[in-house]
């Protein structure tokens, strides 16, 4: 899993089945300092709750797939939860 | 498998049922000589690690879903083990 931020929304207006009213959301990729990191995806919110702004945790492959309720959709990213805290240290913290 | 050093954690309340509960752990990929690279995962932890310690992080789904015993868990990286040592041998 990765860390996001929420920067937009993506409206289809024909999905395939299982899809109907899944949110599709901008992610923009960030490391682990929270900063920007590679270029926005497109992942869906199983959740429903995520926001514009919001910072989140998503997975990629298969098991974005299985996040959502029917699991068998064509599904690549998706977001797993709503980041609350991250608690990282500095590269040279986590090395005596 | 990555080999990775423990960065923190990340705390969520408003998460899929499955991760009810999960310890979410922040792990830095390393080189072998243990210096951080920019790249980073989070990974479920199985195994009690804290924030310095090394790590082994299984990235693949299969893997995790067996370690996790459910085998429709929406899962892909977990901390799998704790690391003493590397042995690095250089070949001439």
């Amino acid at each position: 899993m990765q860390l996001g931020r929420v920067v937009g929304a993506v409206v289809p207006c024909v999905v395939t089945p299982g899809l109907e009213g899944v949110p599709m959301l901008l992610l923009q990729p960030l490391d682990r300092a929270c900063q920007p990191r590679g270029t926005t995806l497109v992942a869906a919110d199983p959740t429903r709750m995520a926001g514009p702004g919001e910072l989140v945790y998503y997975e990629g492959g298969r098991e974005a797939a299985l996040l959502c309720d029917p699991s068998f959709v064509p599904v690549d990213h998706a977001v797993v939860g709503i980041v609350d805290a991250v608690h990282v240290v500095t590269d040279a913290e986590m090395t005596p | 498998m990555i080999l990775g050093v423990v960065a923190g954690e990340i705390t969520s309340t408003v998460n899929h049922p499955f991760y009810d509960g999960r310890k979410l752990l922040v792990v830095a990929r390393i080189d072998p000589s243990g210096t951080p690279l920019p790249d980073s995962v989070i990974a479920v932890d199985v195994v009690g690690a804290g924030v310095g310690e090394r790590v082994l992080v299984n990235d693949e789904g299969n893997g995790a879903r067996g370690v996790l015993r459910s085998p429709d868990g929406p899962v892909r990286s977990v901390v799998v083990a704790i690391v003493d040592a590397v042995d690095l041998t250089t070949r001439d």
